[in-house]
């Protein structure tokens, strides 16, 4: 094929506008980023200087670094897996012909309308010793009240609870889009052939829903490692890093502590891990996905 | 031609005289609210009230959130090479605003026997935070001590006194027992003492370690000394109240729920700053007491609160408007208005003196108590790259009281730590 | 409904009436659990909805016969300037959009219709964008603010936004599906290419463009981190900035009026989604179909 040379150019103008910005915000700091975290942090009287591996050296030996890690790891196996596996359920519920269905859609919409700032602090009241809602309810059940926020060992599992809550109904619009798009004929003949409504689900709509299974899988590892302002209101990271992320971590480093150095590092770290979700992407899920 | 340029030229001349003459000096103001009631309406008037009266300066008030979230977008904007004219920031963030060569020393503007007169009114213990290297660097604006607030209602149930708080460290244990209260399966309806531990719970620990006769930091801000064994026992103490005498909640206690846990009298004594008193009195329904913090070896608090700091890379005129508003802030009267308006101790003795604040403290003698706190009153934490020091002593005393770690594993941690951090400061 | 049952009951012996009413039994459960998870889904806007119409004193304690009043709406009102976050956050989120309308728009349009030395390669550099947001590379973009002199400015918190990798994605699909006969008609009409792009690719679109622009538009308005770190001062500072500043804790938690600030600053969004429901719900649908 022979390129047509006005033509080429004809699109390369095209492209330009949005690749000034695309360039300009994501590869060029990708690439600059790269290089500041081989230098050390300029302060004021002393400019960035060469240290090689030193920053990365500084980060594995950061027990608050493995600790962000960790948690991050923690915080995507639990709600990836439970925001998805609601999503289908809440998918499934608004595409039967329940009751109320518009009801149930708006309610499981909801959540994801509304900015994370403004429900953070309703979750603080709900998590709240003592008073709080979720307390009173178990104080009135005859349990203890318990302190969601204030406990190591609980808060990291109260925000991942306000994470699935924020994302299921997200996934679920995705989800009934595809369900929406099955032929009813598999339908009709499951119900003739007598299958049950689990048999349907596991050997008919599941392995058909796989490619929105990716799209969705994808989206949630993403945010698994973006999603922070609710770590910033309502936890900023404590107690004692038990609710700390990567990239809280790093919003702390570079702009409550000015370490340039540090936060480079700990963006390459991130960037690392969305490549490999990337490639993750790309190789094994696309290859073993059913598509219709 | 030449005619028609020359009335072009002479008008805009003109226009552009009366311009300046007319342009202001705007003032941009970063101040944080860490106190409840209606503290961004006050200083908005107070602001406005200035600006009348000097009409040739404009002062533009920012509330910009808490004290952290302030330095922020304070050093933000610096190193964006637009930071706000005047800004109330922590006093312990002095070292870390020279550090970054982003304020100015008041002394720069005092010229007159009446400013250096002004330099001197301020209570001493005030002053240590703002001074280092011989300078001044910053003036108090809304100082504080941590106090000890109690329910009376609550003592006298429980068949204390109501009008004596407990006045040592064993006294809070043997009366946070009475007060301590539990239902029918074991769990706690009400707490004897809640200090809180969110977000700088180091602040409510410096009463502590104070009171158990150790300091924390030297002068320099380049040393700590977080794993001193009486600092070590002092958080013990801290830890004990809930480990070992159930009278306090245990794990990471809220600072902002505090004062309404107080209210709702979900707690029968709490340690907060002085700055709550006016929200505290405005809203608790019942009869309450404030108190000096209960004694150790000694008495002690921290001084606590926001500074008054003027940034470099604004212009000189801007500069001196800055200064003008902030001893206008700081007149005695003015001083008075806003101790009675917040709670915050009022800068200077002179401010006591004034006929308003002499009457608020005869109808309501709470508002000395931080005052007469102040001479067992220590500096507080402060050092080379205090955001991040503290840090590590604040993610220590979270570990100690969440059970995470020993306190003396805690301490030792963090004192490594901020070894580390402050060693190019040495 | 009853003749499928009777047929499916006569098609299959297995259907019997033990399998018909455990299959009831079934499906009530089911609907059961469906409406329990909206409930609890639904539950912290009610809470936010109780608090904000009841004093203070009511904010925790669930009396029902509580008195409703308004005048928490007015003291969150008065007390931040929420209408300058107002116009603020639809500046913001109203040029992002248009700048993201016309710069996507010119790029699908080139990857959809030309074929060019790089193509794919540089298909795959906008596919990067989509895994890699602007607020991952914070510092730096940041960094990039500052030298540009952007800092605090509301141009400066939509700058990285501009180009969308999703958009690109989304349209060049859309343009991809346009039938080649419509496109041939115009070709002979003797129209330019912008022409072409105009009056038969745009047109076309419109149900996409209007998906986008939901997407884009809760997306911006929600946005936080980022808005957090480029703004300072209230002339740049938006609603989400706004309100986590207005509802910090250490002022002391007051919920009636917190609450009442969250409702006031969700409102649009919310009025705009319960009203809007389907075509809400029908965008995000497209926008998600690969």
């Amino acid at each position: 094929m022979r390129y047509h040379v006005v033509r080429n150019v004809y699109a390369y103008l095209l492209l330009l506008p949005a690749f000034v910005f695309l360039v300009g915000f994501t590869h060029y700091p990708a690439m600059a980023t790269l290089l500041d975290s081989f230098m050390s942090t300029p302060r004021a009287g002393r400019a960035a200087s060469f240290v090689g591996m030193q920053n990365y050296q500084d980060m594995l030996a950061d027990p608050i670094f493995w600790k962000s890690a960790i948690n991050n790891l923690w915080f995507a196996l639990a709600t990836i897996p439970v925001s998805i596996a609601l999503s289908i359920g809440m998918a499934l519920w608004v595409n039967d012909k329940i009751a109320g269905r518009s009801f149930l859609r708006m309610a499981y919409f909801l959540p994801t309308v509304l900015p994370m700032i403004a429900v953070a602090n309703i979750w603080i009241f709900f998590y709240t010793p003592g008073y709080g809602l979720i307390n009173q309810v178990l104080q009135a059940l005859g349990f203890s009240s318990q302190n969601w926020l204030g406990d190591p060992g609980l808060v990291l599992g109260s925000v991942i609870v306000v994470a699935i809550w924020k994302e299921a109904g997200f996934f679920m619009i995705f989800y009934l889009a595809a369900l929406q798009a099955l032929s009813p004929s598999y339908k009709e003949a499951a119900q003739i052939e007598g299958a049950s409504a689990w048999y349907f689900f596991r050997r008919i709509q599941w392995p058909l829903l796989m490619p929105t299974t990716v799209f969705v899988l994808v989206n949630a590892l993403i945010n698994a490692f973006r999603m922070v302002d609710h770590i910033i209101v309502m936890t900023k990271g404590g107690p004692d890093n038990a609710s700390s992320l990567i990239l809280f971590y790093l919003y702390e480093i570079g702009f409550k502590f000015w370490d340039q150095g540090y936060a480079s590092v700990l963006t390459v770290v991130l960037l690392l891990i969305l490549a490999v979700v990337g490639l993750l992407q790309f190789f094994i899920l696309d290859r073993r996905t059913h598509y219709q | 031609m030449n005619h028609v340029l020359t009335k072009i030229a002479a008008a805009t001349i003109g226009l552009c005289l009366s311009a300046a003459a007319l342009a202001k000096t705007e003032i941009s103001f970063y101040f944080p609210v860490a106190v409840g009631g209606p503290i961004t309406k006050t200083i908005d008037q107070y602001a406005a009230d200035f600006n009348k009266e000097n009409p040739e300066l404009n002062v533009t008030p920012v509330y910009s959130g808490t004290y952290q979230e302030t330095i922020v977008k304070v050093l933000t904007a610096h190193k964006a090479g637009k930071p706000p004219t005047a800004a109330i920031l922590l006093s312990t963030d002095t070292f870390t605003l020279a550090d970054e060569d982003a304020i100015v020393p008041i002394d720069n503007f005092v010229k007159t026997d009446a400013d250096r007169a002004w330099m001197k009114s301020f209570f001493p213990a005030f002053m240590l935070n703002g001074q280092f290297a011989n300078m001044t660097w910053g003036v108090p604006f809304q100082r504080s001590t941590v106090v000890l607030y109690w329910n009376k209602d609550l003592f006298k149930e429980a068949g204390l006194d109501p009008n004596t708080p407990p006045k040592n460290w064993a006294e809070t244990i043997s009366m946070g027992q009475k007060l301590t209260k539990k239902d029918a399966s074991g769990n706690v309806t009400q707490w004897g003492i809640q200090v809180p531990s969110s977000g700088f719970p180091y602040w409510l620990f410096q009463g502590f370690s104070t009171q158990n006769d150790a300091i924390l930091a030297n002068p320099e801000g380049n040393q700590v000394k977080y794993d001193d064994p009486n600092v070590v026992a002092a958080l013990q103490y801290w830890v004990d109240l809930s480990k070992k005498y159930g009278i306090h909640p245990s794990g990471v206690v809220e600072w902002g729920t505090t004062p309404r846990d107080f209210m709702e009298k979900k707690v029968a004594m709490i340690w907060t700053t002085t700055g709550n008193l006016t929200n505290i009195r405005s809203n608790a329904k019942f009869d309450f007491g404030v108190a000096m913090l209960p004694e150790g070896k000694r008495r002690g608090s921290p001084t606590g609160g926001g500074n008054f700091f003027i940034f470099k890379k604004a212009a000189g005129p801007e500069q001196e408007g800055a200064y003008k508003f902030a001893k206008w802030l700081t007149q005695p009267e003015r001083a008075a208005q806003w101790s009675i308006d917040t709670g915050y101790v009022a800068v200077s003795p002179a401010a006591y003196e004034t006929p308003a604040l002499q009457k608020y403290a005869a109808d309501f003698p709470p508002a000395l108590v931080a005052r007469d706190q102040l001479p067992f009153a220590v500096a507080e934490l402060s050092t080379h790259d205090n955001q991040r020091v503290t840090k590590a002593l604040n993610d220590g005393l979270q570990a100690a009281l969440t059970g995470t770690k020993t306190p003396e594993q805690a301490m030792k941690d963090a004192q490594a730590e901020a070894t580390r951090l402050l060693r190019p400061y040495k | 409904m009853s003749s499928a049952l009777t047929s499916m009951n006569s098609a299959n012996p297995v259907t019997s009436a033990s399998h018909m009413s455990h299959t009831r039994l079934a499906r009530g459960i089911s609907v059961l659990g469906a409406w329990l998870l909206a409930l609890m889904w639904i539950t912290p806007l009610l809470y936010a909805i109780w608090a904000a119409f009841h004093p203070s004193e009511f904010a925790t304690k669930l009396v029902l016969n509580a008195p409703v009043t308004f005048a928490n709406f007015v003291s969150a009102w008065e007390a931040a300037p929420f209408a300058s976050y107002f116009l603020n956050t639809t500046i913001l989120v109203t040029g992002i959009l248009c700048m993201q309308l016309v710069l996507c728009t010119l790029a699908a349009y080139a990857f959809a219709r030309y074929e060019f030395l790089g193509k794919n390669i540089l298909f795959s550099l906008v596919l990067i964008q989509l895994m890699v947001m602007p607020e991952i590379l914070i510092v730096r973009n940041y960094q990039t603010l500052t030298q540009l002199g952007l800092v605090d400015t509301l141009f400066g918190i939509g700058l990285p936004y501009f180009a969308s990798a999703f958009a690109i994605f989304l349209l060049r699909q859309t343009f991809k599906t346009i039938p080649a006969e419509l496109v041939e008609a115009a070709v002979m009409e003797g129209a330019s290419q912008m022409q072409i792009l105009r009056h038969v690719y745009i047109p076309l679109a419109k149900p996409v463009y209007l998906a986008f622009a939901l997407v884009s538009v809760s997306y911006h308005w929600n946005n936080f981190l980022w808005p957090l770190v480029v703004s300072n001062s209230v002339g740049s500072r938006p609603l989400t900035v706004g309100l986590q500043v207005f509802s910090s804790t250490d002022q002391g938690i007051d919920w009636s009026i917190i609450t009442a600030a969250t409702l006031l600053t969700s409102a649009p969004l919310l009025i705009g989604f319960l009203i809007f429901q389907k075509q809400f719900v029908q965008s995000f649908m497209r926008a998600g179909i690969k």
